[in-house]
Parts: structure tokens; C-alpha cells; sequence
């Protein structure tokens, strides 16, 4: 292809290729032309990072990466060329589709016989990818067994010295601290917006009512961001894999991980490990999609395990759809260590420890139409459902499983259930199950909560139904690290929010409500992660609607509208809440921060914003006790910041009103200028009016005039009497 | 402040002037009839029949008997303010779109649009003082800027014409030579088209308004940026207050791209700002669809917004906005 364009250019220009010694030809030094002309063609989406484009491999319309190269075919004379092309074309053509001129088998001009090679060029690098995956190894003969390998790779195998060199052992450079951004000192946290082609990493200065940005860069990332977990790294995502940064004082790429189309990407929770998906295209349609799946370490940056399979393989429960799969695959448990991580699959669990990357116990855990299942978020037990069978013969089922010794702590029956969903506690003390359940005509539903104790003796359960059993529920949420939720029922357009807890005044083991609000407009539940606090959203139909709600006081604290509102989070110490309007839609796209109590700080708009992620804090190393002891010396620690708070607020307003100063001596400046010039042009504007008078032209007076108007004359004879 | 609504388009409103007095209010709208009102109790006084187009855009004579309208009937018409009679008609070969009475009302600036491979023009006409001596030559012609050019007026002491329009670019010409004096700067300046253009009283500086959802005021002489007032929506309309530091700016999402679900969707609100501080002061809402004009009376008592619903809105001020504090 790029042959064709050098002689099609070297016959305009009259130059005889042929007398030409390439090799004789320097490029100025430093220069690379193939180089420069890709990452041309790539700027519009690619991050301009240079090394980035460098070692990754790009996928290009004028590259070889759609070409294989087969080894170990027979070398055959030329009778026989054509019999070989013919069998070679049939085992790549059912791959791929070969290119018109796309087969090649080159002949040693001295024997006349081919030299045991063919190139083959296919319309798409993933044909190649895939024919080199099916085709390796492939066994033609006895004698022949085929060596595949990307025409692209060929050079890199050139540059294998023969002899093996010790590899050098590069001295120890300390890291950076990771964690710079948690000792400011002004215990702010972080956030990154994503708005056109900008990524941005911001302080959240709510005291001085603005953000303070750290950190800025256009084409970041192709397709969005994400903190991991513990807000140490930020993860960008490119056409070529991801990549994480993080560091003390800005944001350097750390390390990447290469995975060609990855579309979605999930950390584990205590940052270990990194899970990248992609799903490809079928070459033959009819094929369901491939799925491409890698673990990564995340320090390392090697890779764990792979997993690759159709489609189907992964999607379980029929939410996926055809072309994707429900996020995350692979579901992370057991706490902070990463020890574990599940997948469902059909029938089964497929459980994995991350120490060998294989299935616990060598096999998965069976269980029959299993639905749906989920980690405690801090204990290494599975809770799972599996629905009715046999037409309610043999009734749903949740059950709670210990790994890794696979045992079940717990079990439930359920009887005439259309369907379940499971809510943990943060702590991993409660789990709630939502049931709907069929009414006794089967033709509605109706909603009950069972409630599950785990860290009690026995795991006690108890059963929750709301007052009007027939109240949809729209929205549940635990307080994080409480022991209470809130619950959105009833039916639009005013449904009632309620709130429980799992205690009651005298006795810890049952639950209570404590009380239910009437006629909100939310259909969000969003709780601070302190906990306390909880904000009733009305996003989507309702336009945007904020209530502040304390559930200690069971008072609201605050109303608000952030109209069209798409977003709601809490930054990770519930000081602060962020909405924002995302580009779903078109108009007053940006993000309000508030107060934990409704007050509105300040307000940014921004067109084409996609993102807003506050960067998540590892947990507080602080004990329980020491915590207590702060909340209950509040008013000794927070004296500092209170008077810190003055201070910044007295020079605000000091601030403030040198601004203003500064702008009225400005204007009162131009003023003057614009007077200074006005006057001078009197006599010159007079002469352009003729001669009119003058100037007291713009100068306005109002004159009140009084107009008497005479309506009416009525004459009425009065009667005179005495 | 209760407005005086005053249904006399329909079809939407694109530009309102008041007289120097401040007693009549004229508004253009894209219906054919330019119409002129009592600018203080809103009664409507008459009509100016004629032209067979939008008018885009009209400019009283100081001693209100002259009105000029710009129409998309690609002429541009003289009227007697008082008995609605065509004067003269400048025929062109694309639309009229902004007009402009000198100092003096000697001349008069008119632009034309870019159309069938044309490109947009800035043409300087002298007005007779008898109108049977009128006639359609021009005194100057400036072959305008890529797009359209959406308003143009007289510099100070008619040396200048100052336009603008779809490059989002403010230009100063000298209105002697049509020589390219002063562009605005590209960083600073607009981003996007600048869709009104509002003098200050004495001429001194003027106020832009941009689909980039901004407002910029300049020094008239210098085009030096001053000022910039930042807002949610597109801008259609700007007007500077002559009495207070206020500015106001009209606009709302694009008619084409308004929603039914909520009328406050579109903001369709005329918006005060502080002058000096930029700052939002305040909104008067009201219209059904976008801010496409507004106007001040000169004595800065009242002012009045002409909206895409075909409505003009007359708006007396209550005595307790002449003591806004911020």
C-alpha cells in the first residue's frame, strides 16, 4: 500500500525508482517520518503523551498488523504451488476474509521451490489476531506444524541479540508518596472533572467558595477516568489499554496496562489488582461478541490472569444483552486484602483467591439457576439468590456462604417470588433483601424486607413490611456504618420516605421505625459516609429537587434545587456534597458544591461535562475509641479550625471589597477618560448637528407638567331645602 | 413592577429603539410591519407598511421624523415617523440587516448579509434633507467579513463604523476609506457569534452580546475589553442602563432547541447585572420563548424586551430599583 504511493509519487516526480539507492538516503538525525505521520493522524484522540504512542502497539490503517506470516509449510516445486496455495487459502479463508492480493508465497528464484513460507493479509488486524490464536500450532502434516506470527512482531524478533546479556539490575529510586494529597493542610480533598477534551484535578476550597485547581491536561483520557478505590491512582483509559497516575505534587504516569479496546475497567478494592475488559467484534456476525478480560497487578503491572471467551460465557441473568456483559464481571470480596474475587457463571460461582489466581477448592461452587449474588463488604461470606423452580414446587432461596470453606452459614426460603435484591450494610453487619412477591392472583406484586443480623449469633432474621404493603419501593440505602435506612415508597408523583433502624430503644434486636416523611419529591436516597446526614434527590423527573436531611434530628436542614441535576456525590468525609448536570443534557452543564447542610458554596458551569469523581480516601487509621473520645471533645479539637475559618472569612471579605474598590477606581478612571474625550468633541459633534444646541444632548431633564383635562360638564339642580 | 404586555407582532420580535425623547418605542419583528408604540402606557400609535420581509433592524432620526428600516426583502426604507409613509427604498442584492443613523443623521450605515455568493457589506448612504432628493448611492462601501454581520453603528464623530456579527470578531472601520482600523483580540474577545451590539448613551463605549453566553463592553475608541458578563444562556439582546451602572442581557436557549418540560428550562429571563462589579443583580421573567430585543428608555426609568412569542414587554421600574444596593 505505502509501495504504491512511493511509486506513484516517484513516476509523477520522472524519477526511475530503480536507479535509486534508498540505503543511500539519511533522514536528518532525530527524525522519524513513519513516526511523525501516525501520531498525526492520532492527535485528534490520542493523549499527547509521546511514550505512550511509542510502545503500544497502534492500530492503523497504513500498518501491517492485518498480515501473518506461516511458517512450517512444506517447501513444495512448482507443480505443486498451486495445490498448496489452494489448501492454505482454505484453512485462512474460513477465518477471515483474505485480502484481494493478500496471499503470498514467495519462491527461492534458484530451486524454483517455495521456501516453506506465505504471507497472508486480511482486511482487519483482528482477523490476523484471530487467525494467528486459531491457527498456531495447527498441525498440517506429521511434519508440518504451523508457526504463526504478526508480520509486525517479525522486526521486533530481529532485534533479539543471539547471545543472552545478563539484564542489568537498575539501582533502587524511592517513590513518591502516594498519599501526599491526604497530609494538606488544610484538609481539603480532591476531585476530578472531565469537560470536553479537559481532565482535571481540583482542591475542593469550599472556604474560599471556589475550587483550587492541582492539575490539568486536554486529551487525558479517550474515553473517562476513575479513581481507584483508595483514591491512590487515577486511571485513565486509552485505545491501547490504561494507564494509572498519581504522585506528591502533580500527576505522573505511574504505570500502564496494555489491553487493546479495553471499554471498562475496576479496581479491587484495596488497589491490588486490576480488572480490564474489552469485547470485540465478530468477524462473522453471526458469532456472538469475544470478550477479553485481564487481571492486572496494579504495582507490577503484569498480568495475573487472562480470561477470553464469547460473550454468552459471561453474561448470566440476561441483563448484559448481547453486546456486553454486566459490570463488573468479576466481583471483589474478603475485605481489604483482595483475597478473593467471584463470577457468576451458569449454575455455578466460580470463586478465585488471589494468591494463585485459581478457583478455591480446584472447582466452583454449584448451585442450580443461581440469579444473582454478592460480597459482604468486609467479610469473606457470599450471599446468594436463586429464584423459584419447578413452578413454586421448590421455593426461592437466599443463602449466605464462609470462604473459602464453602460452607453455608445461613439459608432462607422464600415462597412466590418474582424477584429479589440484596443491600449490605457497609460494615458488613446487616444485609437486607428486598422481596417482591406475587399477590395471591399472581398478577402484582408487592414488597417485604428480610433483614439479616450477620454478625449475631445464628444470623437472626426479620421480617420487614412497610405499613401499606403495596407501596412500590423506589429507593433503599443503609447508612453507612449506622445501623438505620431509609426507604422511598409509595407511588409517584409524591411517594412517603421512611427511615428504620435496627434497634429499638430498649431492646438491639429489632427493628424500628423511626419515622416516615410524607409527600417528598425524591426518588434518591444519597447518605453522607459519616453517616447522620441524608439527602432525598429528586433527579429526572423531579428537576433537580435537594432535601437535607439530618435522620439524629429528624429534621431537614436544608432545600435546594440544582435544576436538571444528573449526579449527586458525597465527598469521602460528608463534609461536602457535589451535583452536577452531565452532558445528557444539552443546557447548564457544570457542578454545585454544598454543605453537608444544604447551603449552596459555589457554582461552576462548564459545557460538555461528563464527569465529576471526588478522589476516595483510605479508611481512617484512627480506632473506634479515638474517634468516640474526638466527637466527644468536638469543641476543644475544632477551636483551630474555627478560628482558621475567621480568619479566611475576614479576609474574604476583605478581599471582597478591595475587588470592588479596585473595579470603581478602574471604571471611575475610564469614565473620566471617556468624559475627558466627550467634552473635547463638543464642538465638533455641534457642528455635525448643524449647529444644534449642544450637548446637553444625553443629560436628561424631566420636567413635570401638569395637564388639566376636562372630561365632563354635568349640571344637577339641587333641591334647596330648609 | 407589573409590565405592560403589548401583542401587536406576529411573529417574533428583532429589535426595539426608542426615540431620543424616549416617548415612542418602535419594535421590527420578523412579520413585515414595523410598529411604533406610546413608549409610556404601551398604546400602539401605527404601523409602517411596505416592506415584504423580516425587518431586522430599525434607527430613529434625533428629531423623531425620520424612522430607517433593514428588511430581508433586501431592502432598506425610509419612513415619515408620523405618517407612516415610505420615504425611499434602498434596494440591495441580499437582505438588509442592520442600520444606523450618524451623528447628525446625515448618513446612515447599513449592512447586508452574505447571500447567493455574495459576500456581507457595509454600505454608507447619505440621507437627503429633503427626501425627494434622496438617493440610493453610496458614499462608501466595505466588503465585509466572512458571515453575517448582525449589528453596525457609527463610531464617535461618525469617523468610524463599528460592526459585528457571525466570525464573533468586533471590527472598526474608518468610515472615510473603509479601512480595517481595529480588530478585536481573538483570546479575549467573543468565541462565538455576537448577535447584538448596544451603544451607551454618550457613546463612549459599547456592550456585545455573544451566543457564547457572554456580554463584552468595550472602549468605542480603543476596543479595549472593559467588561464581560458571563451568563447560562446564549445571548440575544444587550442594553446598558444611562441612568444606573446596570447592564441587562436577554436571550435563552434557541428557539429550536427548547424543551417542553419546563419553561424554566430555557431561561428566558432579561438578566441585570452590575456594570462595574459584573455581577447578577437580578432577572425579570416573563417571556415564552428567547430575549431576541431590548431596549432602554433614555431616561432609564423604564425598558422594554421583545421576545421570540411575538410579545413586547414594557417594563416601569418600582421606586426600589433605583436603590439597589449590592
Amino acid at each position: 500500500m505505502v509501495m504504491e504511493e512511493i511509486l506513484e509519487t516517484a513516476s509523477r516526480l520522472g524519477i526511475d525508482l530503480s536507479q535509486v539507492d534508498l540505503d543511500s538516503l539519511r533522514l536528518p538525525p532525530g527524525e522519524d517520518f513513519w513516526h511523525q505521520k501516525v501520531k498525526n493522524q492520532n492527535h485528534e484522540t490520542i493523549s499527547d503523551d509521546e511514550d505512550m504512542n511509542e510502545e503500544y502497539p497502534l492500530e492503523f490503517d497504513m500498518g501491517f498488523g492485518n498480515i501473518i506470516v506461516v511458517d512450517n509449510l512444506p517447501v513444495v516445486p512448482k507443480e505443486k504451488f498451486e495445490k498448496l496455495e489452494g489448501v492454505v487459502r482454505k484453512i485462512y479463508g474460513q477465518i477471515g476474509v483474505i485480502k484481494e492480493d493478500g496471499f503470498w508465497m514467495p519462491v527461492d528464484p534458484a530451486t524454483q521451490k517455495t521456501l516453506g513460507q506465505c504471507f497472508i493479509e486480511y482486511n482487519t488486524p483482528r482477523e490476523a489476531e484471530l487467525a494467528r490464536e486459531k491457527t498456531h500450532n495447527y498441525k498440517l502434516d506429521k511434519s508440518h506444524v504451523f508457526a504463526i506470527n504478526m508480520f509486525d512482531d517479525i522486526e521486533k524478533f530481529l532485534k533479539v541479540p543471539d547471545e543472552w546479556a545478563p539484564p542489568e539490575t537498575k539501582p533502587y529510586t524511592p517513590g513518591e508518596n502516594l498519599q501526599q494529597w491526604l497530609t494538606d493542610e488544610k484538609a481539603r480533598d480532591q476531585f476530578v472533572v472531565r469537560s470536553g477534551s479537559d481532565t482535571e484535578v481540583l482542591w475542593n476550597d469550599a472556604r474560599h467558595l471556589k475550587p483550587d485547581p492541582v492539575y490539568k491536561r486536554a486529551f487525558w483520557t479517550e474515553s473517562f477516568v476513575q479513581w481507584s478505590p483508595l483514591g491512590t491512582y487515577l486511571a485513565t483509559v486509552h485505545r491501547q489499554g490504561t494507564a494509572v497516575w498519581g504522585g506528591a505534587t502533580t500527576f505522573k504516569q505511574l504505570m500502564r496496562y496494555a489491553h487493546s479496546q479495553v471499554k471498562l475497567i475496576d479496581f479491587s478494592p484495596g488497589e491490588r489488582f486490576l480488572v480490564t475488559y474489552s469485547s470485540h467484534e465478530p468477524s462473522n456476525p453471526r458469532d456472538t461478541h469475544r470478550v477479553v478480560l485481564n487481571i492486572f497487578d496494579v504495582k507490577t503491572g503484569k498480568v495475573m490472569r487472562d480470561f477470553k471467551g464469547n460473550a454468552d460465557e459471561f453474561v448470566v441473568g440476561g441483563t448484559g444483552g448481547v453486546t456486553g456483559v454486566s459490570w463488573p464481571v468479576f466481583r471483589w470480596g474478603g475485605g481489604k486484602d483482595d483475597k478473593y474475587f467471584a463470577r457468576i457463571g451458569k449454575n455455578v460461582i466460580s470463586v478465585y483467591e488471589t494468591e494463585t489466581f485459581t478457583l478455591i477448592g480446584k472447582k466452583s461452587i454449584k448451585v442450580e439457576n443461581i440469579m444473582d449474588f454478592s460480597w459482604s463488604p468486609t467479610d469473606p461470606i457470599l450471599a446468594l439468590f436463586v429464584p423459584e423452580l419447578g413452578g413454586g414446587n421448590q421455593p426461592a432461596r437466599v443463602s449466605l456462604i464462609q470462604i473459602p470453606g464453602k460452607e453455608e452459614m445461613r439459608q432462607k426460603n422464600l415462597f412466590s417470588v418474582s424477584d429479589c435484591q440484596m443491600y449490605w450494610q457497609s460494615n458488613g453487619d446487616y444485609l437486607a433483601v428486598k422481596v417482591d412477591r406475587y399477590t395471591k392472583t399472581k398478577r402484582s406484586t408487592y414488597t417485604g424486607f428480610e433483614l439479616f443480623r450477620i454478625k449475631e449469633r445464628d444470623i437472626p432474621i426479620e421480617v420487614l413490611e412497610l405499613e401499606n404493603k403495596n407501596d412500590k419501593i423506589i429507593a433503599f440505602a443503609w447508612e453507612p456504618k449506622g445501623h438505620r435506612f431509609a426507604v422511598i415508597h409509595g407511588d409517584s408523583p409524591k411517594p412517603d420516605v421512611s427511615f428504620y433502624s435496627m434497634r429499638t430503644t430498649h431492646n438491639t434486636g429489632r427493628v424500628s421505625k423511626l419515622t416516615t416523611l410524607k409527600g417528598k419529591q425524591a426518588n434518591a436516597l444519597y447518605w453522607s459516609p459519616a453517616g447522620r446526614y441524608i439527602i432525598l434527590a429528586g433527579l429526572k423527573g423531579f428537576n433537580g429537587q435537594l432535601e437535607f436531611y439530618n435522620v439524629d434530628e429528624l429534621e431537614t436542614m436544608g432545600v435546594a434545587e440544582h435544576f436538571s441535576a444528573t449526579d449527586i456525590e458525597w465527598d469521602p468525609t460528608g463534609r461536602y456534597v457535589a451535583t452536577s448536570v452531565t452532558s445528557i443534557h444539552e443546557m447548564e452543564n457544570g457542578f454545585n458544591i454544598w454543605s453537608f447542610n444544604g447551603k449552596l458554596l459555589y457554582r461552576i458551569l462548564k459545557d460538555h461535562f461528563f464527569q465529576f469523581l471526588w478522589r476516595p480516601r483510605p479508611p481512617s487509621f484512627l480506632s473506634p475509641e479515638k474517634e468516640e473520645e474526638i466527637f466527644k471533645n468536638l469543641k476543644k479539637y475544632s477551636k483551630k479550625y474555627e478560628a482558621e475559618d475567621q480568619d479566611v472569612s475576614l479576609l474574604l471579605s476583605e478581599q471582597d471589597r478591595e475587588k470592588r474598590r479596585r473595579l470603581k477606581d478602574e471604571w471611575d478612571s475610564c469614565v473620566n477618560d471617556w468624559k475627558k474625550w466627550h467634552e473635547e468633541d463638543r464642538s465638533e459633534r455641534q457642528s455635525l448637528r448643524d449647529g444644534e444646541a449642544s450637548d446637553e444632548e444625553e443629560e436628561y431633564e424631566a420636567k413635570e407638567v401638569e395637564v388639566e383635562e376636562l372630561l365632563d360638564v354635568s349640571e344637577e339642580v339641587l333641591a334647596f331645602e330648609e | 413592577m407589573r409590565p405592560i404586555l403589548m401583542k401587536g407582532h406576529e411573529r417574533p420580535l428583532t429589535f426595539l429603539k426608542y426615540n431620543r425623547d424616549g416617548d415612542l418605542l418602535f419594535s421590527c419583528a420578523k412579520d413585515h410591519t414595523p410598529t411604533v408604540w406610546f413608549a409610556d402606557n404601551g398604546e400602539r400609535l401605527g404601523t409602517y407598511r411596505g416592506h415584504n420581509g423580516a425587518v431586522w433592524c430599525c434607527d430613529v432620526s434625533r428629531n423623531s421624523m425620520l424612522l430607517i428600516t433593514g428588511s430581508a426583502d433586501q431592502t432598506a426604507k425610509l419612513w415619515n415617523v408620523q405618517t407612516g409613509s415610505q420615504l425611499f427604498s434602498f434596494n440591495f442584492d441580499s437582505p438588509a440587516r442592520a442600520v444606523d443613523f450618524s451623528v447628525g443623521d446625515k448618513l446612515a450605515v447599513i449592512t447586508t448579509d452574505p447571500f447567493m455568493g455574495l459576500p456581507s457589506a457595509i454600505h454608507v448612504k447619505r440621507i437627503a434633507q429633503d427626501p425627494s432628493e434622496q438617493t440610493g448611492e453610496s458614499v462608501l462601501t466595505i466588503k465585509g467579513p466572512q458571515g453575517r454581520i448582525n449589528r453596525t453603528v457609527w463610531g464617535p464623530l461618525n469617523k468610524t463604523i463599528i460592526s459585528a456579527g457571525e466570525d464573533a470578531v468586533v471590527r472598526i472601520w474608518d468610515s472615510e476609506t473603509g479601512k480595517l482600523l481595529k480588530e478585536s483580540d481573538k483570546e479575549t474577545g467573543h468565541k462565538k457569534t455576537v448577535t447584538s451590539l448596544s451603544k451607551f448613551a454618550d457613546g463612549s463605549h459599547f456592550l456585545t452580546g455573544s451566543l457564547d453566553k457572554s456580554a463584552k463592553l468595550w472602549d468605542i475608541r480603543l476596543l479595549t475589553l472593559i467588561k464581560t458578563y458571563v451568563t447560562e444562556r446564549p445571548v440575544n439582546a444587550v442594553a446598558m442602563s444611562p441612568l444606573l451602572d446596570h447592564v441587562v442581557l436577554g436571550g435563552g436557549q434557541d428557539a429550536s432547541a427548547v424543551t417542553t418540560t419546563d419553561h424554566r428550562a430555557g431561561k428566558f429571563e432579561a438578566k441585570f447585572f452590575d456594570k462595574i462589579l459584573q455581577e447578577e443583580i437580578g432577572g425579570v421573567k416573563g417571556h415564552f420563548g428567547p430575549i431576541n430585543a431590548l431596549a432602554f428608555n433614555p431616561d432609564g426609568k423604564s425598558f422594554s424586551s421583545g421576545g421570540e412569542d411575538g410579545y413586547v414587554r414594557l417594563h416601569h421600574f418600582d421606586p426600589d430599583y433605583f436603590h439597589i444596593k449590592i
